[in-house]
């Protein structure tokens, strides 16, 4: 191959037009299919988060039922975890990029890989396929939780159905990450000489597979209980209802973490580049991603304080909770130290990752009164969770996402968006983002719960600024969408290492070609060394 | 598949990546039936009595002839690799066979059981089941869903069997030097065949294959091994 090499968008295979992008086993392609997927979902997501928020202007009766009320919070959950942020960054990023930081020319199962997307999509239309038709869409939280998952006549099955389905591509993604980190590292690619993202990604990975099939046999119990009857969980039978909240949890606490640590792999990745400096406690880092992956595993019932559990495990599941917020602290810690005295340089990337880092410390430190048995127990079920939780996910997950694609954009096309433009949604997004959560947050104080379709005339001025908020947000998020449409149609032309960065990805043209890298690279140093203001 | 016309993109002869893939995906197969595990294990805690009330009234003679089968079959499943080993193609077919024999066998005595417990009118959530304790409406509920699952994963086996066993009937292909390759297939062909040397009587390929479709079909036996003393032997 020569340095004329067509890049991934141009060299044409096998198929041709939209089959050379569905068929194409090149981990770039693919990363870009999950990125539109995702994106798209996403944008479906946020459009139900308004309308629900529309109806909270009022109190009573108004715009749509109830019943209506009930079924958009469920989808909305049901879209924002399980197609977007669950995916998110691993799917789509994780599958560009890593095998360009690690030096391979792929990952280990390329065919698995394209398997994977097509199982999302199934999934994808299942879910959706939930939503348009039977007896409406599911109307029980994300969380399906029993019994009411079990006598509700929606379509719960068949959404049930499509998460597990989505589960496995999670799977997959996961053992084929695995794999290749471990086996496809370029010479002189040492593990304590992988990018952080990287080693995000191999702790994800692992969440991915041991959490996973908890979440599918938990689901194949809702069906399986709906369609056979089983009794395992119906008290009149000698079942536990319990139980049930104890594999949802055992699944979706880890969860969370698939959500959060590829975000901060992001953000590992960003701070040193814009600060032109080497990151501080580079293992601490690294293995902070290991103790949260394995820690985060012990914690799922604090999400069931107020179930009834007994006061030793509520004990011993809020003292675990405590500790896994020790490795999330040493993050932020170094990320920091990182940032101090270096020479920063504030482009899109960087005031993303600076609001992660504001957005996920509100998040990460009202979670902990979440933690403390006394007061979890008053603001159990109330906004004040919702809004914690938004901070955490949204605040930081998305908020990583988001960086993530300013951060690699230019490399995944080959075009550098509109900076300003980006800035300016930028506003919007952080103002507007604050109003509606900070408010729901102060509203779960006062004792607003959450999922409820009416409220007292007390909580009026808050539902307002609220749905104020999640106005900027969403024009502030389709801003900024936008603006990366515009940079497809008409971007200046961006050079292979526009920031500047030292890690792996930036040492190969923008776009890369189909085999990445003109010869396999060798590493002979860590991946975030600066000289000067420069890569070393 | 790995035909010398497409490029490395597509070719990954890691036999020890697989392995781990493959390990990684039984992990989560352990912990998918963990969770039912976990289920009657706080069940049974709760109503012990009840457990081995029920647990008299299946037979442990099918249960302990189903085990043997499952055994045995994992014999010959190790067999059939060791023979493609030795380059005894012959052997290993009809080892596979005898494999997918035992395994069809054991299903034929599993839906022998089942049904003779439905005709009773043991099933979950069948008026007769209503009529007794709540332990023994779990008992059965966890016996008919997890030893379901589990035939569901030896139905998935006996796929994947048998098409181990076309694989293995299959003569192996034999690579071809770049210089045997047309004038158009050429350009896109990488030296993979030079590097790796294909042995036309050991396709490399097809023995990582076999081996990784081994491992499961030995899961399934394992599984197995768990749940017949957990509710046949329990009494």
């Amino acid at each position: 191959m020569t340095d004329a090499a067509p890049s991934y968008l141009a060299d044409q295979r096998r198929h041709k037009g939209l089959a050379g992008w569905i068929f194409s086993t090149d981990h770039k392609r693919i990363g870009v299919l999950y990125l539109w997927s995702i994106l798209t979902f996403f944008s479906v997501g946020v459009l139900i988060g308004v309308v629900m928020r529309l109806k909270m202007l009022w109190p009573g009766e108004h715009l749509y039922s109830a019943a209506a009320y009930n079924a958009f919070f469920t989808v909305h959950g049901v879209i924002q975890i399980f197609l977007f942020i669950i995916p998110g960054i691993p799917a789509a990023f994780g599958n560009f990029i890593l095998p360009l930081q690690i030096g391979a020319k792929d990952v280990a199962f390329p065919r698995l890989n394209l398997l994977s997307w097509w199982v999302y999509v199934v999934g994808a239309i299942l879910a959706l396929t939930a939503l348009l038709s039977g007896n409406g869409p599911p109307d029980t939280g994300w969380s399906f939780y029993v019994p009411y998952s079990l006598r509700t006549n929606t379509n719960v099955t068949l959404a049930v159905f499509a998460a597990f389905i989505l589960g496995f591509s999670s799977i997959l993604t996961g053992l084929n990450f695995i794999t290749t980190i471990h086996r496809m590292r370029c010479p002189g690619m040492s593990w304590f000489r992988m990018p952080l993202f990287t080693w995000s990604l191999y702790a994800t990975a692992w969440i991915q597979i041991l959490a996973t099939p908890i979440l599918a046999i938990t689901l194949i119990l809702v069906m399986a209980e709906r369609i056979l009857n089983l009794g395992l969980f119906d008290p009149a039978r000698g079942g536990d209802p319990l139980l049930y909240q104890h594999l949802f949890w055992i699944y979706s606490h880890p969860a969370v973490y698939i959500m959060i640590l590829p975000a901060m792999g992001v953000i590992s990745e960003v701070i040193p580049t814009f600060c032109r400096k080497n990151i501080y406690g580079y293992k601490a880092i690294a293995f902070s991603s290991l103790a949260i992956a394995f820690v985060g595993y012990l914690v799922w019932a604090h999400h069931m304080f107020t179930s009834g559990m007994s006061d030793t495990a509520r004990m011993v599941f809020s003292l675990l909770t405590f500790l896994v917020a020790i490795p999330s602290g040493v993050k932020v810690f170094n990320w920091i130290a990182t940032m101090y005295k270096g020479s920063i340089k504030i482009e899109p990337p960087m005031l993303f990752a600076m609001t992660f880092l504001f957005l996920f410390s509100i998040g990460g430190l009202t979670g902990l009164l979440n933690g403390a048995l006394a007061t979890d127990i008053n603001v159990h079920e109330t906004y004040y969770v919702v809004g914690h939780f938004h901070y955490t996910m949204f605040g930081g997950t998305g908020m990583g996402f988001f960086a993530a694609l300013l951060y690699w954009f230019p490399k995944m096309t080959g075009k550098m968006y509109n900076k300003r433009t980006i800035v300016v949604a930028w506003a919007h997004i952080f103002v507007g983002f604050n109003m509606l959560y900070f408010t729901m947050m102060i509203m779960g104080w006062m004792g607003m719960p959450r999922r409820y379709y009416s409220y007292p005339p007390e909580f009026h001025t808050y539902h307002v600024v609220a749905t104020i908020g999640s106005w900027l947000l969403a024009i502030g998020v389709f801003m900024f969408l936008g603006a990366f449409i515009a940079a497809l149609r008409k971007g200046q032309p961006a050079t292979a290492n526009p920031w500047e960065s030292a890690t792996l990805e930036w040492q190969t043209p923008s776009p890369p070609p189909t085999e990445n890298f003109h010869d396999i690279p060798t590493v002979t140093g860590g991946p975030y060394e600066y000289k000067g203001g420069h890569p070393a | 598949m790995s035909t010398p016309t497409h490029t490395t993109h597509e070719y990954h002869p890691d036999s020890t990546g697989s392995k781990i893939a493959m390990w990684l995906f039984l992990f989560t197969e352990l912990l998918l039936f963990g969770g039912m595990f976990l289920l009657y294990a706080v069940y049974r805690a709760k109503n012990p009595a009840d457990f081995h009330y029920a647990s008299l009234n299946l037979d442990t003679k099918v249960g302990a002839i189903n085990t043997g089968i499952l055994l045995t079959s994992s014999l010959t499943m190790v067999l059939a690799i060791g023979m493609l080993e030795r380059r005894n193609r012959k052997a290993s077919f009809w080892l596979l066979v005898i494999t997918i024999a035992f395994g069809v066998w054991f299903l034929i005595n599993k839906y022998i059981e089942w049904s003779h417990k439905i005709h009773h009118g043991i099933y979950p959530g069948s008026e007769e089941l209503i009529g007794r304790t709540a332990g023994e409406n779990l008992f059965y509920s966890l016996y008919f869903l997890m030893t379901g699952l589990h035939g569901i994963h030896v139905i998935a086996g006996l796929i994947v069997l048998g098409f181990m066993a076309w694989m293995v009937a299959r003569p192996h292909q034999r690579s071809l030097p770049i210089s045997a390759l047309s004038a158009e297939a050429r350009p896109n062909a990488v030296s993979v065949t030079v590097e790796y040397g294909v042995d036309p009587k050991l396709d490399e390929q097809k023995l990582i294959r076999l081996e990784n479709a081994g491992l499961y079909w030995h899961l399934v036996d394992v599984i197995w091994i768990f749940l017949f003393p957990l509710f046949y032997l329990i009494s």
